[in-house]
């Protein structure tokens, strides 16, 4: 989010750092920051690729390490206490954001989303366990807040589906091949008597 | 074989299946009555949630409390309307809760303020357009949009006269919306 108004000609150490603060944000930027990057190498003069690859590398092997990057980065929307800062983000990672839909409400910078962290964070301090909290949630928006729907009579349908695709797949498949094995099969053995007339036939 | 001639028509059927369908959800998307990232309210046959909020400074219309609503209520079937002065779609739906309020029926307005977003244009706004509304809350940081499970503006919610939520629109009003569903709950919960 920030360090994206970067110049060209800023020191490569920062340059690396915004790299890898940034690297794993999903939204935008990340693209134009491993741009400056090169950059940044090209301007040193011995060997420039070989200068220029190297912290790039190096910033690339840094981000896929770090944990993804939130839109929670506001210190003042964050709990003291780490623990339970902790639990707040594993509750927001499944909350859907009903505004962007696809997102959970820590990953979205959507103001409902915002609010909706906030009164996680808030039911979290006034002592709720994580359960009290989600059921808080479900409570006024329904179950489709919920990223892992809960298995139960609407959304049977939703979790059986793969085992049922499969069935049918194998079902299918098994169909085909035990309706194909006759014809690749070898033929039918001579059977005594049509011996005994090939054996005629032969011998005349 | 017969029924291998059968299987040829599967394709076809689930064709004209998928075609029916589409046409259903590209009407239904036309006249406003289906909303394909439309969430269903948690909060239909449920009471209103309980709430007190400050007033529009400078409109001229009181604040309102859950309570003030329930006495409303008492005598007809009441509105609850979200709106902002930012929002398009809150134009769009503005005449029909004009044409609604001048019949008598009462809508209650809240100004939607998410994310600590302030909206400094609300009077103005009302000023320009008319104001529908019997009262006007502010909802500061969203937390009554929330209890309400509003994720948008505008959000329109009938409440009868027990108090409780028949109807959440999440979208403006149209004039379909308004024909097919809205005047005829009214009517209902007369």
């Amino acid at each position: 989010m920030d360090g994206v108004r970067e110049g060209p000609d800023r020191p490569l150490a920062a340059v690396l750092k915004s790299t890898q603060r940034g690297g794993s944000t999903r939204r935008g930027g990340s693209t134009r920051r491993g741009g400056s990057t090169r950059r940044g190498g090209h301007a040193c003069p011995p060997h420039p690729l070989q200068r220029a690859r190297l912290p790039l590398v190096a910033a690339l092997v840094t981000a896929l390490a770090l944990p993804p990057a939130h839109a929670v980065l506001d210190p003042r929307e964050m709990l003291p206490d780490p623990a339970q800062e902790a639990r707040a983000r594993d509750i927001g990672r499944g909350l859907r954001c009903l505004v962007c839909q696809n997102q959970s409400i820590d990953d979205s910078n959507a103001e409902l989303a915002r609010d909706l962290r906030r009164i996680v964070r808030e039911r979290i301090a006034a002592g709720d366990t994580d359960d009290e909290v989600v059921r808080f949630i479900v409570d006024r928006y329904g179950e489709f807040v919920l990223l892992r729907p809960p298995l139960n009579a609407m959304t049977i349908a939703l979790w059986a589906s793969p085992a049922l695709l499969f069935g049918l797949g194998a079902l299918s498949t098994w169909l085909y091949l035990r309706r194909r094995r006759p014809a690749q099969s070898a033929p039918a053995e001579l059977s005594a008597e049509e011996r005994a007339r090939l054996k005629g036939l032969l011998t005349e | 074989m017969n029924s291998r001639r059968l299987l040829f028509l599967l394709p076809l059927v689930l064709l004209a299946a998928a075609v029916a369908g589409f046409w259903a959800m590209l009407t239904g998307m036309q006249r406003g009555s289906f909303d394909p990232r439309g969430v269903p309210s948690a909060l239909i046959g449920r009471p209103a949630p309980a709430f007190t909020l400050p007033a529009l400074e400078g409109s001229g219309k009181p604040s309102f409390s859950s309570e003030d609503l329930r006495a409303a209520a008492r005598e007809g079937p009441v509105l609850v309307n979200f709106f902002a002065s930012w929002c398009v779609p809150c134009l769009v739906e503005h005449p029909h809760l004009m044409r609604l309020a001048a019949e008598g029926v009462p809508v209650f307005g809240i100004n939607y303020r998410a994310g600590g977003r302030d909206d400094p244009g609300a009077v103005d706004w009302l000023r320009r357009h008319g104001d529908p509304y019997r009262r006007i809350g502010v909802d500061h940081g969203g937390r009554v949009a929330i209890d309400f499970g509003t994720y948008g503006v505008p959000e329109t919610y009938l409440i009868d006269r027990e108090g409780i939520i028949r109807w959440r629109m999440a979208g403006p009003i149209t004039d379909q919306i308004l024909a097919d569903d809205l005047r005829p709950l009214l009517r209902r919960y007369r």
